[in-house]
């Protein structure tokens, strides 16, 4: 029967949602083992909150100076070395996930396959490309791992209700100095929702028109308590950090709220929203491609009908 | 000298990004046929990169490589056009797996005895993200994913990474790969001359035999279909009907 290794990510304290969305995507198949394994300087609060999740079976705990920041280069190995005795080997479709996850396979000499939106039994997945423009079924050989990332946007969190036991492990594989992590800045969020958490966003396009012109966004989302997005052209006209684009190239998010403003609707910006719950345009151009997947379109001058739905719902 | 001899750059042949392409009616494939096929966006960008580098006087050559038909030599002539040096078309009919691409590229990489290799983060059709990672691993040498900044000091590159916390900023020894973010530059346009000094320019044409790779398939197609559509929406026409429509829905 399977047995699934996770690769839990986090920031040195926090697991990151994304860890039990893998977890959800797990228990959807028969396994006799649903295993985290947690990469850290100092992993233990990390390993408490993996233990709790629903469905986890065992945490593998591995402390070690050089995981003190998440690096593919000097985590690859270590997984490696884990994934003896496990069926699947499975991380999430983050920037973290997808940085790592192909570098495991190649270790192991085996293939990975990408976001992972549904499973049919433990070998055979389904899994979008060509931006989401179509579905691919596979089917994975059994005599060897099967490692790949969940799609994030198609799994619930599973439910922190569990007591797993937790086991420390040193790690045998020689850890290359060949990559440094230097920094990491991150200038947006302002206190809001995560974007790939969140039940509600608002994100804005090229309409909005500059960064200062973006506070309508931020207002609105405030009145929402939603978390902000943007397009990729709003991004690459510096109006937000790249850390905001949603769409194929940026996060693929799930929220039961999408509101996009001043946003065309470019195929490469839907696949990122496809499983929104109610999508809202606000735009312009009748024409717009977004209204053919909004929900609830409102053809208007984004300067004038935002500030009228923030006071509306402020009231 | 220049601080790297060869930098490599994959060119993959991709459906154009413009293209919205369809699943054809019987389900076992794209309807492809006569679509216009480009350079895909992210090599593109990495092309640009390497050329930049080069300008710089931080590399002497440029190699574009590309994996796939005779058709393909059509997007090295193009990366000839924007100013690599020479091409290398590995001609196959197979539709290859990542991992025997990333095998494939290792092996150009020793033939060639390339420092550097900077490639596309992803492929716009095949979507994987996985190749430039795969390529660090059998190759044992560091990855800089996602590039949006790359700057190189002694034997080393730094590299900001669009990662989903914000920027991320790496230091990995030479030789390496980096892998192109949306953010890392805008390629050049291409212009007239440039196309035709680029038919005088070295395209050789070798096989995965030649290589020593031997490619193989690990995931069976089982069949492609179209994504689920949503269902037609509503329009309305003020901001007070959009609240309605919002409580409706218990949105609000
Ligand atoms: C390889 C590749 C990857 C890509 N990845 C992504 C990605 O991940 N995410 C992404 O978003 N894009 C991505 N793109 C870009 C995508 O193709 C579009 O160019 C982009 O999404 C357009 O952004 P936009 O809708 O904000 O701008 P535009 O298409 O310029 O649309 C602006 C909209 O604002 C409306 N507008 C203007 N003024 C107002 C006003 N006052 N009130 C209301 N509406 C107004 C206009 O009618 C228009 O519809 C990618 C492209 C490529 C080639
Ligand atoms: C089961 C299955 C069915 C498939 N069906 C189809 C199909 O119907 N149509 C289709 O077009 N594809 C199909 N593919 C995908 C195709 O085989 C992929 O293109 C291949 O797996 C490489 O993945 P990618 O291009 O998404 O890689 P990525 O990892 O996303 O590519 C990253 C980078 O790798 C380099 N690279 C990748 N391939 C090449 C290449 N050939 N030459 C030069 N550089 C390259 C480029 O620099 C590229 O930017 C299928 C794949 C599988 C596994």
């Amino acid at each position: 029967m399977a047995r699934v290794l996770i690769v839990a990510e986090h920031d040195g304290r926090t697991l990151n949602a994304s860890t039990a969305k893998c977890v959800s995507c797990a228990r959807t198949f028969e396994t006799s083992a649903i295993d985290i394994a947690v990469l850290a300087g100092d992993g233990a609060a990390v390993a408490a909150q993996a233990a709790a999740l629903a469905g986890v079976t065992g945490v593998i705990q591995v402390d070690h100076p050089a995981n003190e920041s998440a690096l593919a280069a000097v985590a690859a190995p270590q997984i490696s070395e884990l994934a003896g005795g496990y069926t699947h080997v499975f991380g999430p479709s983050t920037t973290f996930g997808k940085d790592l996850m192909p570098r495991v396979a190649a270790l192991l000499g085996v293939g990975q396959l990408s976001d992972i939106m549904s499973a049919e039994g433990a070998w055979r997945f389904r899994r979008p490309f060509y931006a989401g423009n179509a579905i691919l079924t596979v089917e994975a050989p059994q005599d060897r791992p099967v490692v790949a990332t969940v799609r994030t946007a198609s799994y619930q969190a599973a439910e922190p209700m569990g007591d797993a036991p937790i086991s420390e492990r040193a790690v045998d594989a020689e850890l290359p100095s060949h990559t440094r992590f230097v920094e990491i800045r991150s200038d947006s969020g302002g206190g809001r929702p995560d974007l790939q958490t969140a039940s509600r966003v608002v994100s804005g396009g090229r309409g909005v028109g500059s960064k200062e012109n973006f506070a309508i966004i931020y207002r609105l989302a405030d009145a929402l308590g939603a978390a902000v997005g943007a397009s990729r052209a709003a991004v690459d006209s510096g109006f937000v950090g790249n850390d905001m684009q949603v769409g194929q190239t940026g996060k693929i998010i799930a929220p039961q709220l999408y509101i996009a403003v001043g946003i065309s609707g470019a195929i490469q910006h839907l696949t990122g929203i496809k499983d929104a719950g109610v999508i809202v345009a606000i735009n312009t151009d009748a024409e717009a491609p977004l209204f053919e997947v909004a929900d609830i379109g409102l053809v208007a001058d984004l300067f004038t009908a935002v500030p009228e739905l923030t006071e509306a719902l402020g009231s | 000298m220049a601080l790297i001899k060869t930098i490599l750059v994959p060119l993959k042949r991709v459906v154009d990004a413009n293209v919205r392409v369809r699943v054809k009616p019987d389900g076992s494939g794209m309807a492809l046929e006569g679509v216009k096929m480009s350079i895909n966006p992210f090599d593109e960008i990495a092309l640009e990169e390497a050329l930049r580098i080069r300008e710089r006087g931080e590399a002497e050559e440029i190699v574009v490589a590309s994996i796939g038909g005779q058709v393909c030599t059509q997007q090295l002539r193009g990366g000839l056009a924007m100013g690599a040096d020479r091409a290398i078309l590995v001609e196959t009919g197979q539709d290859l797996e990542p991992l025997t691409v990333a095998r494939t590229l290792l092996a150009l990489v020793q033939r060639e005895e390339s420092q550097l290799v900077i490639m596309g983060k992803q492929a716009i059709d095949g979507d994987n993200n996985q190749t430039g990672q795969m390529l660090a691993a059998l190759w044992g040498r560091p990855q800089a994913t996602f590039a949006s900044h790359l700057r190189f000091k002694g034997s080393a590159a730094t590299a900001m990474r669009e990662v989903d916390a914000g920027l991320e900023v790496i230091e990995v020894d030479l030789p390496a790969v980096v892998t192109t973010d949306l953010r890392l530059n805008e390629p050049r346009y291409t212009k007239l001359p440039d196309i035709l000094k680029a038919k005088k320019k070295p395209l050789e044409t070798v096989t995965l035999s030649d290589l020593d790779v031997e490619p193989e398939t690990q995931f069976r197609v089982l069949g492609i279909e179209p994504p689920a559509q949503r269902p037609r929406g509503v329009r309305v026409s003020s901001v007070e009907e959009l609240v309605q429509a919002l409580r409706e829905k218990e949105l609000i």
